[in-house]
């Protein structure tokens, strides 16, 4: 398979305007210390880390939110660490992301057909509306919602018309950004239930961002763990519960609330 | 599946209706003013002078609201100086918003230095004393309607480039603002397209808010003499007519004055009424 994403030496620093002098530029925060991987085309990538880790500041980066300090990233080959926002833009229909918190992520002026339309017309596709039935089949919401503003909506529905709208230019990658966190438990089933439908049905690449293992667990085929901005570990999701290298990854998975706390990871497999 | 929002039966309310029906009254007045105003507002009889209103002792048939010290009808002359405020509220009121609303979207959208510069100015401008500048500004000018509309803008545009430049960082700081930039929506266009539609009903509520200022600028303006030319009636100016008679004559002072608190707080309640009947966020 070939790689997607290539990420070598990747550092990023954000100026830290609460130590800003009067005069002169504000010190840096170094967020991210050298991350060197590869995301496999094809490849579901769990990233995790506790808060303040830089996970989220990474998924960003991945889809150019943020502009890298230092070092590089490939994205099918084409550099794209330095590229302005006019090189971007024929690209980013390739790239996609999901946000965290639905609410704020979805326009409250604009109904649900406007929302998954307008970054389809941005990227010049014209069937336009067939697109946006297709991407309210694929997440399950009946195409009734067309006319639907956002706070009509449940938790759970806001993040399928999210979802809709990364899917409905058909990407060939998807940067999930702790999307689960904010529903409720069946709710967070459901959506990770269509999530791996979706990568398995469109074949997708994904990154998923999050802070609970348990998660990552059941939709990841690669994890990654992130430390104060370093990588601590970053292998095969079965290999990482079964042996966890790293003391923080360890930590990680002690932190997970177990039916049984006395019994080990191990033994939920069989 | 069924969608239950049409079966929520919207009344209009009675704040849009009251303040609605007064302004479209007034309006009417003032537009028929030359038609349906029973007097010359300007014509003066001194033997009919400080007439009281129609149900006092006294009264003349035909003088409503009574008439002043030089004999000019009150009623006619309120309607009169509606034409002065209305287009003040309307032109003036506007045009604020235009220039205040475009400078505080884009200073806080954009942020950077066109933020730097746009905030320090309004800073700068809020330190003169409004009033004292827009007399200023009168006598620089000269007394005219122009003068009168650009010393509203002038002094006011403030209030709607800090109240829009908020609102706008507030709302650009929202992910939905983020997910047209992964879209590929450029930075103007987002501004336009996203944060707009998100702002204008607090620009909408400043601006009623605003034309009901205006019409009380016109009036200190009025006042003091400053406003529109002393031959056309304005209600500053007979309020200022009426203070000098007040003892005698109470009705000049105090018709105007009810029209224009009357007014003023119609505009402000009719803002509150659009919001709520039309804010498709909080229906």
């Amino acid at each position: 398979m070939a790689d997607l994403y290539t990420v070598t030496d990747l550092h990023l620093s954000l100026p830290d305007m609460v130590h800003k002098p009067l005069l002169g530029s504000a010190p840096r925060i170094d967020i991210l210390h050298g991350l060197n991987f590869t995301i496999a085309s094809g490849e579901v990538l769990g990233i995790v880390g506790g808060s303040g880790s830089g996970k989220s500041t990474l998924g960003r980066v991945l889809v150019r939110l943020l502009e890298p300090t230092r070092g590089q990233v490939l994205f099918d080959g084409q550099d794209i660490t330095h590229l302005d926002e006019a090189a971007l833009r024929p690209l980013r229909r390739r790239f996609q992301m999901i946000f965290q918190d639905p609410m704020s992520s979805l326009n409250p002026r604009r109904t649900v057909a406007a929302i998954i339309a307008a970054p389809l017309k941005l990227q010049g596709f014209d069937d336009t509306s067939r697109r946006v039935d297709r991407a309210l089949d694929h997440v399950g919401l009946p195409r009734a919602f067309r006319g639907r503003y956002p706070h009509e909506l449940s938790g759970g529905q806001r993040q399928r018309v999210g979802i809709a709208r990364a899917i409905a230019m058909e990407p060939e990658f998807i940067l999930a950004d702790e999307i689960v966190s904010g529903l409720d438990v069946s709710s967070q089933a459901q959506v990770l239930k269509l999530l791996d439908d979706l990568v398995r049905e469109l074949g997708l690449t994904l990154a998923f961002i999050s802070h609970d293992l348990s998660v990552i667990r059941r939709l990841c085929s690669q994890v990654m763990v992130l430390h104060q901005g370093r990588i601590v570990e970053h292998r095969p999701t079965q290999a990482l519960f079964d042996a966890p290298q790293a003391a923080y990854t360890r930590e990680l998975l002690d932190s997970i609330p177990l039916p049984d706390p006395d019994q080990p990871w191990a033994m939920l497999e069989t | 599946m069924l969608d239950a929002r049409g079966m929520i039966k919207r009344r209009l309310g009675l704040r849009l209706w009251l303040s609605g029906g007064w302004l479209l009254l007034l309006a009417l007045a003032a537009i028929l003013a030359p038609w349906i105003a029973p007097h010359d507002p300007l014509m003066q009889d001194l033997f009919t002078s400080r007439l009281p209103p129609f149900w006092m002792d006294g009264a003349e048939p035909g003088y409503w609201l009574g008439t002043d010290s030089l004999g000019r009808d009150v009623l006619s002359r309120i309607m009169h100086g509606a034409r002065v405020a209305l287009i003040v509220a309307l032109i003036a009121g506007t045009a604020t918003a235009l220039i205040g609303a475009t400078l505080g979207l884009i200073a806080g959208y954009f942020r950077g230095w066109a933020d730097l510069v746009i905030s320090r100015m309004v800073d700068i401008w809020m330190a003169f004393p409004p009033v004292l500048f827009a007399i200023l500004l009168i006598a620089v000018m000269g007394t005219g309607l122009t003068s009168v509309v650009v010393a509203i803008i002038v002094i006011d545009w403030t209030r709607f480039a800090r109240v829009v430049r908020a609102e706008a960082m507030s709302q650009g700081a929202m992910d939905y603002v983020a997910s047209a930039q992964v879209a590929g929506q450029r930075r103007l266009g987002t501004m336009l397209t996203e944060i707009l539609p998100n702002v204008l009903p607090t620009i909408v509520a400043l601006l009623t808010l605003e034309m009901g200022i205006a019409v009380i600028v016109e009036a200190i303006l009025g006042f003091v003499n400053l406003s529109v030319s002393t031959d056309s009636p304005t209600w500053g100016g007979m309020i200022a007519e009426g203070r000098a008679s007040v003892h005698r004559a109470w009705w000049v002072l105090v018709f105007p004055l009810i029209t224009l608190f009357l007014t003023v707080l119609s505009f402000s309640q009719l803002g509150e009424g659009l919001k709520d009947r039309f804010d498709p966020v909080l229906r």
